[in-house]
């Protein structure tokens, strides 16, 4: 074992210290040091996507960063997106438009759409399909992920529009 | 899946990342955006004992084009590529080739500098910057040097790099002109089974210069010479596609894995470089 390291990290708005070896995984670090169990460990290997949390306004899969590499980084989590009482427009499109089955690709799928509906308000089909193309799923057959995030795209630009 | 324990540093400036490589010799790597590096540690296939985060250091960034010439920095992210309009202009050939790299996540950590110094067959950028010339810029404990992207690769995993150096800058001429890169994979976030990089001028209906590097189909990238003056003054015309394709299938050589037996690379190569060919031209 080598030596602990003080970590910072601000995950949802809330600032966390915790002492951590560098070479933990910050998939483990969230779900294990700070009980925040929306991300998944699906794969472990980089592939699936079901640990995807926004790393400094950047989509990343938690576990191929190290601790201490994401030391001093903003984290969002599907935490961070909406709760049961309040669902972000994209969970509320998942759950309209049958977006899941089981639910275990769905925090990194949501967390990675509201990434991409960010950089690109009005994507197409392709663009989504493209944008989401790190994310895994074993049930859906991607069709009504899709239309979920495009339906979630068209809602928060007429959201926007409307105030404008 | 767990990596063995590493000490961890994170330098700003390059001289303090020289000097912790010097201390540490052997027991000492450099990581940029990890996502080569980091499943190599979970798999104990490599074992670093002392790992030196390059993320802090400024002197690493940023995308400079200078006239006609264009100077990447080697902690630029594969993303940053994507998103560059300065790049787009003067080498698009970057920005094609980035898009056909893994998905968005690994995208927006992995950089340029880490998929070439790792010496993979099997990244993409190192064919790219044989085909555009570029030179590599290293910093070492006795000074800076340059080396030819043409001359970098050894063997799988092996470059002109020294364990004490650092890959800084990657630079090359801008480029007008037919561009394409060109790749047959298994799905979304494969490497290569086959990729062909082609960059191309035309002077009067018949194509004037042309720089061809193949992807994954040995344990070096491959720029192909003898498949490039096969198009030198013709129209890439099919008869001249098929002279390019036998020359491009004598510099190559394809070893078999589940990508599949060396015949049907050998197959897909020719194909990629057909499809890269006619691409490039109708740009040109
Ligand atoms: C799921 C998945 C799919 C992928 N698909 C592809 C693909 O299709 N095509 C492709 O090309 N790549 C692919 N990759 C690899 C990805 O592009 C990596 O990010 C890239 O190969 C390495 O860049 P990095 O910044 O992550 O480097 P790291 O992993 O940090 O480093 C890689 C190696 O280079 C060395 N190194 C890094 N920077 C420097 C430097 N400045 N000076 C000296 N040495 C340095 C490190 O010591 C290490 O040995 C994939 C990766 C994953 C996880
Ligand atoms: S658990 Fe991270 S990509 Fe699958
Ligand atoms: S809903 Fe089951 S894996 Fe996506």
């Amino acid at each position: 074992m080598s030596k602990k390291m003080q970590i910072t990290l601000t995950v949802n708005g809330e600032t966390q210290e915790l002492l951590a070896e560098p070479r933990e995984l910050l998939i483990y670090v969230l779900r294990e040091r700070l009980n925040i169990t929306g991300p998944h460990v699906g794969c472990e290997t980089s592939h699936c996507g079901a640990c995807t949390v926004t790393m400094d306004g950047k989509s990343v899969k938690s576990c191929t960063v190290f601790a201490a590499q994401a030391n001093g980084a903003e984290i969002t989590t599907i935490e961070g997106i909406g709760s049961p009482d309040s669902l972000h427009v994209l969970q509320n499109a998942f759950r309209e438009h049958h977006g899941l089955q089981c639910g275990f690709c769905t925090p990194g799928m949501i967390t990675r759409a509201t990434k991409l509906l960010e950089d690109n308000p009005n994507p197409t089909e392709e663009d989504v399909r493209f944008g989401m193309a790190g994310n895994l799923c074993r049930c859906t057959g991607y069709q009504n992920i899709v239309k979920s995030v495009l339906a979630a795209a068209t809602e928060l630009s007429a959201a926007k529009e409307a105030a404008e | 899946m767990i990596p063995a324990a590493f000490e961890y540093y994170r330098p700003e400036s390059l001289q303090d990342a020289l000097s912790l490589l010097q201390t540490h010799g052997d027991d000492a790597r450099v990581m940029a955006g990890g996502h080569s590096l980091i499943p190599m540690m979970k798999l104990r296939m490599a074992e670093v004992p002392h790992l030196i985060d390059l993320q802090a250091i400024a002197d690493l960034r940023g995308i400079r084009v200078d006239g006609d010439t264009v100077s990447i920095g080697a902690m630029v992210t594969q993303h940053e590529v994507i998103e560059s309009t300065d790049l787009l202009r003067a080498a698009p050939i970057l920005r094609e080739a980035a898009l056909q790299i893994a998905d968005p996540q690994v995208r927006y950590m992995g950089t340029i500098g880490g998929n070439v110094a790792n010496g993979d067959p099997g990244n993409d950028m190192p064919g790219i910057m044989q085909c555009l010339g570029a030179e590599f810029s290293l910093i070492g404990p006795d000074g800076t040097r340059t080396v030819a992207a043409r001359n970098f690769f050894e063997a799988a995993y092996m470059t002109a790099r020294t364990d004490e150096e650092i890959l800084t800058r990657i630079t090359f001429p801008a480029h007008a002109g037919g561009f394409a890169y060109e790749k047959q994979k298994r799905k979304i976030g494969d490497y290569a089974t086959a990729a062909a990089a082609v960059l191309l001028t035309k002077e009067g209906g018949t194509c004037a210069t042309a720089s061809i590097a193949m992807t994954n189909l040995s344990d070096v990238p491959v720029w192909s010479e003898a498949a490039a003056a096969a198009l030198d003054g013709t129209a890439c015309d099919s008869g001249a596609i098929a002279k390019a394709m036998a020359a491009m299938d004598g510099d190559i050589d394809p070893g078999e894995d589940n990508r599949g037996p060396v015949a049907f690379k050998r197959h897909v190569a020719g194909i990629t470089l057909s499809r890269a060919i006619t691409r490039a031209w109708s740009r040109a």
